[in-house]
């Protein structure tokens, strides 16, 4: 009986034990460093932790006082917000535009290089340029262009007007994110197939936009859904962007996003329990976000 | 009968194709949106190139008139203020980056394999959890990531920007529909003839993966070299900065001998990631027809 039992335990240990080798250093600190700290950040979050002391629990102390008396922490995450919303849909559809139009143009490798360019560099690597363009006086391009142009008298204070701040942000990052999802989007449609788009054609679609809509767009749904939690997980991480734009804190808080209020918390007051508190939150609301799209676009039912 | 429009003419493929009025807008005006597009990093070349008289023209200009290396020259040699030489903060990037790249092309590839190719408990549930790690922000396990790499030790060396950057999510999941395409016979026959597992791995496996292999470098090359993140919580050490934390320094100073320094560094932080997309652009592009989730 033992031995048996013994036998198909070995045997077991035999059949798993090539791949469990292979899979291994990449689970290990797969669970260390990715999964773990969300369980520790969950914990924390109900804790007060100063990094000195040892955490004490405190229940959920920590999220009433992030929704209830944070002030900053409400204009965090309306600006992470209003950002999300209008900068996610943009960029998502300028790079499926701009994937399709240059798929289809001539000369599409040297467009689709310029067009995926900006997503290889970082708002610190290109803050020189930000400083040159965005700057809020008439020595600034776009204030110099606008007055050159007779558009404005008074330079504009871009990155210093809380009213200007977020749109300097949004404007940045859409020139920086659009990248990856362009190149998934023209990836995904070099792949359609031809014939579907010829069998359409005998079938009466008769313009781009009816062909777009019923032949292509059916055939790149994993690249869009993939385009969409890439979008999100981004829009809710916005933080060098705005801490290159209008530094930290921003005036009026007006560049304040979930991610410089968890830094701040975690990193300058070392208040851990408070800070893990706002990254669950944001966890729950990139995760629910995602959980969403993947429920309304995947394939698997 | 429709009345064809526009100009005929032969293309690469031999169809016939017709060069239209709104063809021709089309192209302008995606030709003006790209060049739009290219701006901040033209900027970039031509600032770096400029003498410093140039760059404090008023109005300001956009090109250089007297392209001038002076301000390499500045970044390398000359710059003061700054505790650590910038060539200091070069090698840290370069070291670290290349690094994780290798370690990253390694530990993905050998999960791929093992997870597509060979009998795991729970393989699900393991590619399930992959799946998740790529619907959250990265910033959500930056605290008990610092108490991790804080209690083994590792703040303030390379250990911290290298080891908690080598299991990416994301990275496994495209490798994995990659793996998924090698032909199982194709790994029985080299079994059969008496072939270590190692062996397959590193002669079959690796070989056959890289057009992904090329795209995991870039991707990981780029994510690393620009991560500011990272270091800015880790790293207290002046010696061990990477380039964005020096970049930051070197911006931020306000002196004016620092402008061409810092349009200098800002084109050296750029070029080499530009440099890798080029160079692999091509896999780059068929890899990512499989980047989709179904």
């Amino acid at each position: 009986m033992q031995s048996s039992l013994q036998g198909s335990f070995l045997k077991k240990v035999n059949t798993y034990k090539t791949g469990v080798l292979f899979v291994l250093p990449f689970l290990v600190l797969y669970v260390i460093f990715v999964l773990a700290p969300i369980v520790v950040a969950m914990y924390l979050s109900l804790t007060d932790y100063n990094l000195f002391e040892a955490p004490s629990f405190v229940g959920l102390t920590n999220y009433q006082l992030l929704f209830m008396d944070d002030d900053v922490f409400i204009t965090a995450v309306s600006n992470t917000a209003v950002f999300a919303v209008i900068s996610g849909p943009i960029g998502l559809i300028a790079s499926f535009l701009f994937a399709w139009i240059i798929n289809k143009a001539p000369m599409s490798k040297f467009f689709s290089l310029l067009f995926y360019a900006p997503s290889l560099t970082s708002a610190i690597a290109m803050s020189v340029v930000w400083m040159y363009f965005f700057s809020p006086d008439r020595y600034g391009l776009i204030n110099n262009v606008l007055f050159n142009l007779g558009i404005i008298n008074e330079p504009i204070l871009w990155n210093t007007d809380p009213d200007t701040i977020l749109l300097v942000i949004i404007i940045i990052s859409i020139w920086l994110n659009m990248g990856s999802g362009f190149m998934v989007f023209l990836a995904g449609l070099k792949n359609t197939s031809q014939e579907l788009q010829e069998a359409g054609q005998i079938d009466g679609i008769g313009n781009a936009l009816q062909e777009l809509i019923y032949i292509i767009l059916p055939q790149i749904r994993p690249q869009i859904l993939f385009g969409i939690i890439n979008g999100v997980v981004n829009a809710f991480g916005v933080f060098d962007i705005a801490l290159v734009v209008a530094g930290l804190p921003s005036p009026d808080y007006a560049g304040h996003t979930i991610v410089a209020h968890l830094y701040d918390y975690a990193f300058i007051r070392y208040e851990m329990g408070y800070a893990s508190a706002i990254s669950v939150v944001l966890f729950l609301f990139t995760f629910g976000i995602g959980q969403i799209a993947m429920k309304l676009l995947s394939s698997k039912e | 009968m429709s009345v064809e429009k526009g100009l005929r003419i032969r293309l690469r493929d031999g169809k016939i194709g017709r060069v239209t009025f709104g063809k021709v807008i089309g192209f302008l005006l995606l030709s003006a949106v790209a060049a739009f597009m290219a701006l901040p990093l033209v900027y970039v070349v031509t600032t770096a190139l400029k003498p410093l008289n140039e760059l404090f023209y008023f109005p300001p200009r956009f090109f250089v008139e007297q392209p001038t290396l002076k301000n390499f020259q500045d970044l390398f040699l000359a710059l003061d203020g700054l505790d650590v030489p910038f060539t200091r903060s070069v090698f840290n990037s370069v070291f670290v980056t290349v690094v994780v790249v290798v370690l990253v092309i390694i530990i993905t590839c050998m999960a791929a394999y093992g997870l597509v190719k060979h009998k795991v408990p729970c393989g699900n549930l393991i590619f399930s959890l992959i799946l998740m790690g790529m619907m959250f922000s990265p910033y959500v396990i930056q605290i008990p990531n610092y108490l991790i790499v804080n209690g083994l030790g590792m703040v303030d060396s390379y250990w911290a920007l290298i080891i908690p950057k080598i299991a990416v999510a994301y990275n496994l999941f495209l490798v994995r529909q990659f793996v998924q395409q090698i032909p199982d016979p194709f790994l029985e026959a080299a079994r059969i003839d008496g072939a270590g597992e190692m062996h397959i791995f590193f002669k079959i496996v690796i070989p056959s993966l890289k057009p992904v292999i090329a795209t995991l470098a870039v991707f990981s090359f780029v994510n690393n070299w620009n991560d500011y993140f990272t270091p800015l919580i880790f790293i207290q050490d002046e010696a061990l900065k990477t380039l964005p934390l020096a970049m930051q320094m070197i911006s931020s100073g306000n002196s004016i001998a620092r402008a061409g320094a810092a349009s200098a560094a800002t084109f050296i932080m750029v070029l080499p990631t530009v440099l890798i997309y080029v160079l692999m652009q091509k896999h780059v592009v068929d890899s990512m027809a499989h980047s989709g989730i179904k």
